[in-house]
C-alpha cells in the first residue's frame, strides 16, 4: 500500500517539479530567444505595436551593420588573443610558483606565501589607477600587452594550484629523485601531468574572466581597434543607440564564442567552476 | 573558495615528508620568480601606491602633496557617495536573492529519478557564462519602456509598465534582477554539490519519523546546507559590492538618464572620478573605503556564522 501511494506521490510530485523547473528554464533562456529573434528583425518591425513574435523577414543585414559600425572582427580577435595569452601565461607562471610553494623547502616560504595571499584580498578597483600609470609609463596604452600583462599573473591561480600540488602523494616524486632528477624535471615530467584537472579548471575560469572583463579594457584601451569585444560592445551601444536589432546582433556574436566553448566542454566548465569558486 | 580548496592541503600535511626531500632548494626562487615579480609589479606595488596616494593631492601636471585625510573627508561630503553607497548595499541585498532561487532549483533537481537533470542544469548555467555586457544589452531591450517585451506582456493584462532602467524608483531593482538571473546557474552548481554531500540516511531517518517533503527540507536539507550557504553568502556579497558591468551598460544612455545617479554603484562612481573627472585623490580614497566595506562585511559574517551555520 505504502508503495503505491509513494509511487503516485512521486509521479504527481514529478509533474509539479517539472512545472517549476520549466518555468525557471523559460526565465533563464527566454531573454536569449528574444535576443535572437530581434537580431533578425528590421528596426521598424521592433517598434511596431503590437510586436511581432517571429521576424516577418529574416534579415542578416543587422549582423553586417555591426561590422560597419565597429572594427568588430578585430575586437573579436583581440579578445581571443588576450584570453588565450592570459590563460597560457597564468597556467605556466602560477603552476611554477604553486609547485615551489607546495613542494620545495626554501627560506622565506611562509612569508612569501602570506604575501601572495594578501594580494587575494585586494579588490581590483584598488589596483586600476596605478596599473594604468604603469601601462602609460611603459607606453603600452591602446595595445594588447596592456590587456594581457596584469592578467597573466594571478595570486588566485597560484593558490588554487598549490592546493592541488599539495594533495599529490610524495611517493611520485621520490622515485624521480632516486633517479637523480632535479626539481625542474620532476615538475615537468612528474607533477604537471598529475594536476591536469586543476589546470583545466584554472584555464576555464581564466578564459571566462578575461573574456568578460570590462573595467580594465575601458581604462587602458580606448582606441576602437585595440578594444576587446566587451568594451567594443559598449561602444556599439553609443553608436547604434536605439537600433536594437543591430545591438542584439552584436551582443549575440560577442557571446557565441564562450557559448560554443561551453557546449563543447560542458563538464569541464561546471567542474572548473565548482572546484575553484569565482574569481574576484 | 578558501574553504573548499583548503581541505586537500590539510590531508597532505599529515604525512611527514621523507628526509631526502627536506633539503633546501635554491631553485625554488626560480620557480617563484615569474609569478612573484608579476604580482609585485602589477598588484602589490599598485595596492600600496593607492594606499599612499589616497592621502595625497594629485597635481594637474603630476606631482603630489600630502593632504592627510582630506580625500576621505571629501568623499564623505560627496552627496553621490552616499547615494552610490545606498545603491550598492541595495544591490547586495537584491543579489542575495540568488541563493534561495539556486537552493530551490538544486533541491528540485536532486529529486530521485527526475528526467532531464543535465538538460536543466546546462540551460540554467547559460546566463552565467554569457558576456555580462551582452546580457545587460539584452535585458535593457526587454526593459525598454516603449517596445520592451516586459511592458508588452504586462500590457496584455492591462498592467501599465514603466521605463524600468530610466525610472529612479525601479532602476536598481531592474539591474539587480539581471545580476540575480546571471548568477543563479553558478550557485546552483555549488548547491547541487552541497546536497549530494548530505548522507542519504538523514533523509531516510526523517522519512521513517513521518516527516513530509517540506519538513525534510526544513529540518534536514537546509541545516545540512548551512556551511555551503555561508560560503555562497560570503562570495556573493563580495561580488555584488563590486558590481559595475551591468550598471555601466544598462544605465548609460545617449541622453541623460533620469535614473543615472539613482542606479550608480560605488565602483561606477570610482570609474567616473578616476577616469572621467580625473579626480584621482577622491577615486583612491573611494577604492580604499570600498575595500574596508568589503572586509568589514566579510568579517561580520564570519563572526555571525556561529549563530546559524551547522558544522557536522
Amino acid at each position: 500500500m505504502s508503495d503505491r501511494t509513494s509511487a503516485r506521490g512521486t509521479r504527481g510530485g514529478a509533474i509539479g517539479t517539472h512545472a517549476v523547473l520549466v518555468m525557471g528554464a523559460i526565465a533563464m533562456i527566454g531573454p536569449f530567444v528574444w535576443q535572437i529573434l530581434t537580431a533578425f528583425k528590421s528596426q521598424p518591425e521592433t517598434t511596431s505595436v503590437p510586436p511581432s513574435l517571429l521576424p516577418r523577414e529574416w534579415l542578416w543585414s543587422n549582423f553586417a551593420d555591426v561590422f560597419t559600425s565597429l572594427p568588430f572582427g578585430r575586437q573579436l580577435v583581440n579578445s581571443l588573443v588576450v584570453a588565450g595569452t592570459v590563460t597560457v601565461g597564468q597556467l605556466v607562471f602560477c603552476a611554477l610558483g604553486a609547485y615551489a610553494f607546495a613542494r620545495l623547502e626554501f627560506r622565506g616560504r611562509e612569508l612569501l606565501f602570506a604575501l601572495f595571499l594578501s594580494v587575494l584580498m585586494v579588490p581590483k578597483q584598488l589596483l586600476v589607477l596605478p596599473q594604468y600609470q604603469i601601462m602609460s609609463a611603459l607606453d603600452l596604452l591602446n595595445s594588447l600587452p596592456a590587456l594581457i600583462l596584469p592578467g597573466a599573473f594571478s595570486a588566485f591561480g597560484t593558490f588554487l594550484l598549490r592546493q592541488f600540488f599539495a594533495t599529490i602523494p610524495k611517493d611520485f616524486e621520490e622515485a624521480a629523485v632516486l633517479d637523480g632528477a632535479g626539481p625542474f624535471r620532476i615538475f615537468f615530467s612528474v607533477m604537471l601531468p598529475l594536476v591536469k584537472p586543476a589546470l583545466a579548471a584554472l584555464a576555464v575560469i581564466t578564459v571566462m574572466h578575461s573574456w568578460n572583463d570590462l573595467l580594465w579594457p575601458l581604462v587602458v584601451n580606448t582606441a576602437p581597434t585595440s578594444m576587446p569585444i566587451s568594451a567594443g560592445l559598449t561602444s556599439l551601444q553609443g553608436q547604434e543607440w536605439t537600433n536594437y536589432p543591430v545591438l542584439m546582433a552584436g551582443a549575440l556574436m560577442a557571446s557565441i564564442p564562450m557559448l560554443l566553448a561551453y557546449l563543447v566542454l560542458q563538464r569541464r566548465f561546471v567542474q572548473g567552476i565548482a572546484l575553484s569558486g569565482t574569481k574576484g | 573558495m578558501t574553504q573548499l580548496a583548503a581541505r586537500p592541503a590539510a590531508r597532505q600535511e599529515a604525512t611527514p615528508a621523507p628526509k631526502r626531500l627536506r633539503r633546501r632548494h635554491r631553485s625554488a626562487y626560480l620557480f617563484i620568480a615569474p609569478v612573484g615579480i608579476g604580482l609585485l609589479v602589477f598588484y602589490l606595488y599598485p595596492a600600496l601606491s593607492t594606499f599612499v596616494l589616497s592621502f595625497t593631492e594629485w597635481g594637474p601636471f603630476g606631482g603630489n602633496t600630502v593632504n592627510g585625510l582630506a580625500n576621505y573627508v571629501g568623499v564623505f561630503q560627496l552627496e553621490t557617495f552616499w547615494t552610490t553607497l545606498g545603491n550598492t548595499l541595495l544591490y547586495m541585498v537584491i543579489g542575495l536573492l540568488t541563493l534561495p532561487f539556486a537552493i530551490l532549483f538544486a533541491v528540485l533537481l536532486n529529486r530521485e529519478g527526475l528526467r532531464g537533470v543535465t538538460v536543466y542544469r546546462a540551460l540554467y548555467f547559460i546566463p552565467f557564462i554569457t558576456l555580462p555586457v551582452a546580457s545587460g544589452l539584452v535585458w535593457k531591450w526587454l526593459y525598454n519602456g516603449d517596445f520592451g517585451l516586459i511592458n508588452q506582456f504586462l500590457g496584455v493584462f492591462g498592467i501599465p509598465g514603466t521605463y524600468w532602467v530610466a525610472n529612479p524608483a525601479t532602476a536598481v531593482f531592474a539591474i539587480g534582477a539581471v545580476q540575480v538571473w546571471s548568477q543563479i546557474g553558478y550557485y546552483l552548481v555549488i548547491f547541487i554539490a552541497g546536497i549530494k554531500a548530505v548522507p542519504k540516511e538523514y533523509w531516510e531517518a526523517a522519512e521513517l519519523d513521518g516527516a513530509g517533503a517540506w519538513q525534510r527540507f526544513w529540518h534536514v536539507t537546509l541545516p545540512m546546507l548551512t556551511p555551503t550557504i555561508f560560503f555562497c553568502t560570503i562570495i556573493n556579497v563580495i561580488a555584488t559590492l563590486q558590481i559595475f558591468d551591468l550598471v555601466y551598460v544598462m544605465s548609460a544612455t545617449a541622453t541623460a538618464n533620469p535614473a543615472f545617479s539613482a542606479s550608480q554603484s560605488i565602483v561606477s562612481l570610482f570609474y567616473q572620478k578616476a577616469f572621467v573627472e580625473a579626480d584621482k585623490g577622491t577615486a583612491t580614497a573611494l577604492a580604499f573605503l570600498l575595500m574596508i566595506l568589503i572586509a568589514a562585511l566579510t568579517f561580520a559574517q564570519f563572526r555571525l556564522q556561529r549563530r546559524w551555520v551547522h558544522y557536522v
